[in-house]
């Protein structure tokens, strides 16, 4: 490929001894793990806070809780903590998705409630095998956003005013699915409640897959700044990229240690990781996450370059409502029940509350798929802390929304301090 | 007509038409914003469209960068009749837009602005080829921008209309539209716009420049098309054609302060003939209601 224009370059630019992203004499030259360090600490005094707040927020959370009740950091309490979190974290990860383009689903804990029916009915009631059941209470998830999807983008109803009837129309599917029954059990003894109840990775595997993740994380690293050196841009330093594999090595590795002297790492905690990661790879090292991105920061001009805006949407709206409909199936198998209240109550309003506290923007365009994560690990660490403390759900909701308050409040700080410091 | 996915390849000849506009037509509910307005660009050939606010020249490049479809009218690039519906169908025919609002994205950094909708290896993004491609592209417009792993808002006005210009280049086209690049910069970095213009013609490209400023468009224009009121209303070539008969042109008065006005300053300095465009009467002091279309 080659530009009308590069004729005129030739002559004028030797090759440069400073690499090519460098070479501009404002710029604050950043070198080695030092200027990286530098480089994070001016971030965050520039307001682009990105996880921090949420893992500082996370710290105190376990400090206060553990100085209350010395079981809270128990190797127990916090496996069960991790798989209690999994269900609506694997919510809150779509909504995620849905908030990077600027929408909402309010519906995602009426879609769960009704995929948690869809199964247990096709399961137990008409005793289909598992993976049927499991099949078609994912897809009715994969069918409710493509109906969104189809909505918003040809009659250009409101994504609010979509899942508000959604909520309500799917909570009635749900009741009706159940009709005459209430509560169906999944059976103890089915590969569903193993997988969501009794199921850990073995100890060995969770080490090899940890260090995995550091030999992942420090090849990849060397790789890009080798390439980048080589293409005559600047280049992590050596040093930066081992220092970080290395953290990583051993607070992953301290944390599945301590995990280990209990039960160990659930598989659908794995599971829940790793569709995080995956989410994550997609949102930062392929064209459909910049497209996400587009559509929520300038939806005219992601349209104008030529992206499928309404694609964008669609897809956003599917992923969402499917990771509902996964969420469903977990926790009716977490439970081993599905009943008319699966889905209902606070799971809605936890899931958007994880995604926002994790340091999603409500208005588009800002967000990782570890604020799914992070934000699921604050709110079931206050409910779990809450119930050691024998508490019951009044405090817990309070306790919630102080803490949903106070997440909005730090990143609506944190944007002011962006736009003073030019970082949008 | 039929939908288009491709330009046939080959070379263009230097003064070839590459894009070709007949009777085209757009009207937003009662408004006719465009009326039978014909227009050509040749290959090598920079052609600055002027006109007053609500002349149509918005709309006209909305048409051709296919943000609207336009109701009737035919456009043909290189010679073959042509559709276009959208704005990936201007972007496979080799015509680039940078449009007055840019259109950039301002929680996404410079290269991901850059290749946005053509982005390379998008499975698995070529982020070092995207971000040394993009540092060509800016040197070779002499930008200043300090680093590319920023986020577009934070930098200045002039900046990002380079980030535009260098990213309607990406994608090789043919013919490149300029929706008012000039407005928003200094000084210098008009100079360095319209430096730019004069090498994308000397590349060989059709250039359509959108402006208001008489000045740039005597600076770089070969050749120069009045809209007035969704109407055609002359085209002037450039070398022989007086700024005045221009202004005429636009405003549709062959008498007015401005026109006036000109050759007064201009009579102290040296004799010149007075003007005389031969433009069309203006419709009297009654103007129809008329908006700057988006």
């Amino acid at each position: 490929m080659s530009t009308p224009t590069e004729t005129h370059t030739g002559a004028a630019t030797p090759v440069p001894a400073v690499p090519a992203d460098r070479q501009d004499e404002r710029l604050v030259q950043a070198v080695g793990l030092g200027g990286a360090v530098r480089q994070f600490l001016d971030r965050l005094r520039g307001g682009d806070l990105g996880v921090v707040p949420v893992v500082a927020g996370l710290v105190v959370i376990a400090v206060v809780l553990q100085v209350l009740n010395p079981v809270f950091l128990s190797s127990t309490n916090l496996v069960n903590l991790l798989l209690e979190s999994v269900p609506v974290g694997m919510i809150a990860l779509g909504i995620v998705l849905v908030l990077l383009v600027g929408q909402i689903d309010l519906s995602v804990g009426s879609v769960s409630g009704l995929s948690a029916a869809t199964l247990a009915v096709l399961f137990v009631d008409q005793g289909q095998p598992a993976i049927v059941a499991l099949l078609a209470a994912v897809l009715s998830g994969t069918a409710i956003g493509l109906f969104y999807g189809f909505v918003f983008t040809r009659f250009g109803i409101p994504s609010f005013v979509i899942s508000l009837a959604g909520l309500l129309g799917f909570l009635g599917l749900q009741l009706y699915v159940l009709r005459g029954i209430g509560s169906i059990n999944l059976p103890f003894d089915s590969q569903l409640v193993y997988f969501a109840q009794l199921a850990f990775l073995p100890a060995w595997l969770s080490y090899v897959l940890v260090v995995a993740v550091a030999a992942g994380l420090l090849l990849t690293g060397l790789g890009r700044s080798r390439a980048r050196r080589a293409a005559g841009l600047s280049g992590a330093s050596t040093t930066f990229v081992l220092v970080r594999s290395a953290l990583v090595l051993v607070v992953l590795g301290g944390a599945v240690a301590y995990l280990n002297t209990a039960r160990g790492i659930g598989w659908m905690v794995a599971l829940f990781v790793g569709l995080v990661s995956v989410v994550h790879y997609v949102l930062t090292r392929t064209k459909y996450g910049t497209y996400l991105f587009a559509v929520g920061g300038n939806v005219e001009a992601a349209r104008r370059a030529g992206i499928d805006v309404r694609r964008v949407y669609v897809g956003a709206f599917v992923a969402c409502s499917t990771l509902a409909a996964v969420g469903g199936v977990l926790a009716a198998s977490r439970l081993a029940a599905a009943n008319q209240s699966t889905g209902t109550g606070d799971v809605n309003l936890n899931a958007i509350a994880a995604a926002v506290i994790g340091g999603t923007s409500l208005f588009g365009g800002r967000g990782t798929a570890f604020a799914a994560l992070l934000g699921i690990l604050v709110i079931q660490s206050i409910s779990s802390g809450l119930t050691l403390l024998n508490l019951d759900s009044s405090f817990r909701f309070m306790v919630t929304g102080a803490v949903l308050l106070l997440a909005v409040g730090v990143d609506s700080v944190a944007r002011a301090s962006r736009a003073s410091h030019g970082r949008g | 007509m039929t939908a288009t996915a491709t330009a046939g390849p080959g070379a263009v000849a230097a003064g070839e038409v590459v894009l070709d506009l007949r009777g085209i037509s757009k009207s937003f509910g009662a408004v006719a914003a465009l009326t039978d307005v014909d227009l050509d660009v040749r290959a090598g050939e920079v052609v600055a469209v002027v006109g007053d606010n609500g002349a149509g020249k918005s709309t006209l490049v909305k048409v051709l960068s296919g943000v609207h479809a336009a109701d009737r009218g035919e456009i043909a690039f290189r010679g073959r009749p042509v559709r276009i519906g959208s704005p990936a169908d201007a972007r496979d025919l080799g015509i680039a837009t940078v449009f007055q609002d840019l259109a950039l994205c301002e929680n996404l950094n410079v290269v991901q602005n850059l290749f946005l909708g053509a982005e390379l290896r998008g499975l698995r993004l070529d982020e070092v080829q995207m971000e040394v491609r993009s540092w060509e592209l800016l040197r070779q417009l002499s930008a200043k921008i300090p680093t590319v792993r920023i986020p577009v808002a934070s930098l200045s006005g002039g900046q990002r209309q380079t980030v535009a210009i260098a990213r309607s280049l990406l994608g090789d086209p043919e013919v490149v539209i300029l929706d008012e690049p000039t407005a928003a910069l200094g000084v210098a970095q008009t100079a360095e716009v319209l430096n730019l213009v004069d090498r994308l013609r000397e590349n060989g490209l059709g250039v359509i420049m959108i402006s208001h400023n008489m000045e740039d468009v005597q600076a770089v224009a070969d050749r120069v098309a009045v809209l007035r009121l969704g109407r055609n209303n002359g085209t002037f070539d450039v070398g022989s054609t007086t700024v005045e008969e221009v202004i005429a042109a636009i405003t549709g008065a062959t008498d007015n302060a401005v026109t006036r006005r000109t050759p007064r300053r201009r009579d102290r300095g040296r004799p010149d003939p007075a003007p005389d465009p031969g433009s069309d009467p203006a419709p009297g002091d009654t103007h129809p209601p008329e908006e700057e279309t988006r």
